[in-house]
């Protein structure tokens, strides 16, 4: 008889208590930010300021790694595509999977990598030096002023960076498909574009904002409420980046589930 | 009889100054840990008042709760015709600019230079200001601390005594009337944190403002106080000059003595 390991899954019990608690505390801090966002005072220099660092600051690491992704993918994929007799459909094929998938994913998991950590540590270490406090006496709502100017930067740039990371991704896989063919870049791009429809573009544009907005309240959440110490700063950060890049794929996983049932698949 | 009293001595008071800032019964807990308990304090105007006790008696909990950086659980604490524990953020903010807050921890944004930092709370609070009047008031308060020079520079390039300076400048940037100290010359040299009470007396006598300092520095307390209040066990556990407590024999207030 095969029995269930009890003992095991009794040790998880207490983390996944954690779990819960903070996944009610980001919830509540979510609804903080949803009520007020819209509000006056509006800090639109700050926000435009973060919109600068959040979206200019990931560029060149994102267009690294989707220039990579998509070179890589090509190569990886010919070889399969050959067996098949469909080597044709090559810039169709990785067209479909960067658009759709792969790179709203990617890109946001860079993001994450990048902005969550950055926004993680930067609130903490304002945290625990007092710095959001003295914000507050100096007449500053510190949560509209700092928070809800980066999860609105952040939500704003990832969609704009996904699109600018997939196009970047595509060269790379028009470079990987003359790596052994010969394909025109008018081509490829006409392949790529006759291969895909509306129904793909929207939804992954879609769910990019998510991921922003995702991966901006994470980031802000942990350093917000980072411990007293150098020790919790480095903390904040690392944890945003985990629980945001779970955040993204379970954002991921719902996303699929609303598009089958929209029929957009 | 008692109403006599209070009566009595209001006049007394009234005589020689007004009080600017009144608290009366506070409790703050914190779950089960009680930090102030029915804690009683009144700032007569141009007072250097020195709140005395040792690390994680409250202090900070209590200069917190004045500025409203954290809720009391009850108590009130009145200050410039409201009691600020009731009002709402927009007048709170109008009595924040009156009121100077020096963190413990400078609390300087670190990422902003020295001139943005002293332009921060002047834009936020005052703001139909002019970038000439802002200039004007950046220079001003860095020449009171003896650091025009370093405008440009950022925080994280300063000595910590220079640090302390600068956060002091940003305090009395808008000119406020009270401020709050939180353990300025803690974390310093005895040769920088004589430099800073100096300052501090030298800010005081200018603009003739009323401090509120928390400390454990006994240099501190003996240079810049005209009076000092025991926070032991949450509340107000003695109070008088620096001399009359000094000389108390109380084994409570004698052990800062020795
Ligand atoms: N935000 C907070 N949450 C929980 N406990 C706190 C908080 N702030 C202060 N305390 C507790 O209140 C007590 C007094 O702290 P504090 O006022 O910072 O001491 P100090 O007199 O050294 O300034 C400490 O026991 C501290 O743990
Ligand atoms: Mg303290």
């Amino acid at each position: 008889m095969y029995k269930l390991p009890y003992k095991m899954i009794a040790s998880y019990l207490p983390s996944l208590n954690i779990f819960l608690k903070e996944a009610g505390e980001i919830a509540r801090f979510t609804g903080r930010f949803f009520t007020q966002w819209f509000k006056p005072r509006y800090e639109i220099a700050e926000l435009l300021r973060q919109c600068f660092v959040i979206g200019y600051r990931s560029l060149p690491l994102v267009g690294l790694t989707a220039f990579i992704l998509g070179l890589v993918l090509t190569i990886q994929l010919r070889p399969s595509m050959e067996d098949y007799g469909v080597a044709s459909q090559l810039p169709a094929i990785v067209g479909i999977a960067i658009i759709r998938e792969i790179g709203p994913v990617i890109v946001a998991l860079i993001f994450a990598g990048k902005i969550g950590s950055s926004i993680g540590a930067e609130l903490g270490s304002m945290k625990v030096t007092e710095q959001i406090d003295a914000m507050e006496v100096s007449g500053t709502n510190p949560f509209k002023y700092l928070v809800v100017t980066r999860v609105l930067a952040a939500t704003l740039m990832l969609p704009v960076l996904v699109l600018l990371g997939d196009a970047v991704s595509l060269y790379g896989s028009w470079l990987g498909v003359n790596i052994r063919g010969n394909t025109s870049f008018y081509l490829f791009w006409t392949q790529v574009f006759n291969s895909i429809t509306f129904s793909d573009v929207l939804p992954a544009f879609i769910k990019s904002y998510f991921f922003g907005f995702a991966v901006g309240v994470v980031g802000c959440y942990k350093g917000f409420n980072s411990n007293k110490g150098t020790e919790g700063v480095g903390r904040s950060a690392n944890s945003a980046v985990v629980v945001s890049s779970v955040m993204i794929f379970l954002i991921d996983l719902l996303a699929v589930q609303v598009t089958d049932v929209l029929g957009l698949n | 009889m008692p109403k006599n009293f209070s009566l009595n001595s209001n006049n007394d008071k009234a005589e020689s100054s007004e009080t600017v800032l009144s608290i009366e019964h506070l409790y703050k807990s914190f779950g089960a840990n009680k930090v102030l308990v029915d804690f009683n304090l009144d700032l007569v105007r141009g007072e250097n008042v020195v709140v005395l006790g040792k690390s994680g008696s409250g202090k900070s909990v209590l200069i917190k709760c004045i500025i409203s950086l954290l809720n009391p659980d009850s108590g009130s604490i009145r200050m410039f015709g409201s009691n600020i524990p009731d009002i709402k953020n927009d007048v709170l903010d109008k009595i924040r600019a009156k009121v100077g807050f020096l963190f413990q921890s400078n609390a300087l944004y670190d990422s902003m230079t020295v001139r943005e930092n002293l332009e921060f709370p002047l834009r936020r609070h005052w703001i139909s200001v002019t970038q000439r009047q802002v200039n004007a008031m950046v220079q001003e308060a860095l020449e009171e601390v003896g650091l025009a020079h370093t405008i440009d520079s950022m925080p994280a390039e300063l000595s910590g005594g220079m640090r302390k300076r600068i956060a002091l400048a940003r305090t009395l940037i808008l000119k406020p009337e009270i401020i709050l100290y939180d353990e300025p010359t803690t974390g310093l040299d005895p040769i920088t944190a004589k430099e800073i009470i100096n300052l501090m007396i030298e800010i005081r006598e200018r603009y003739t403002t009323t401090s509120l300092i928390i400390s454990h520095d006994m240099n501190c307390v003996r240079m810049a106080s005209s009076r000092v209040v025991m926070l032991i066990d949450g509340s107000c556990y003695a109070s008088g000059s620096f001399d009359q407590l000094a000389n108390n024999a109380d084994p409570k207030v004698k052990q800062f003595f020795e």
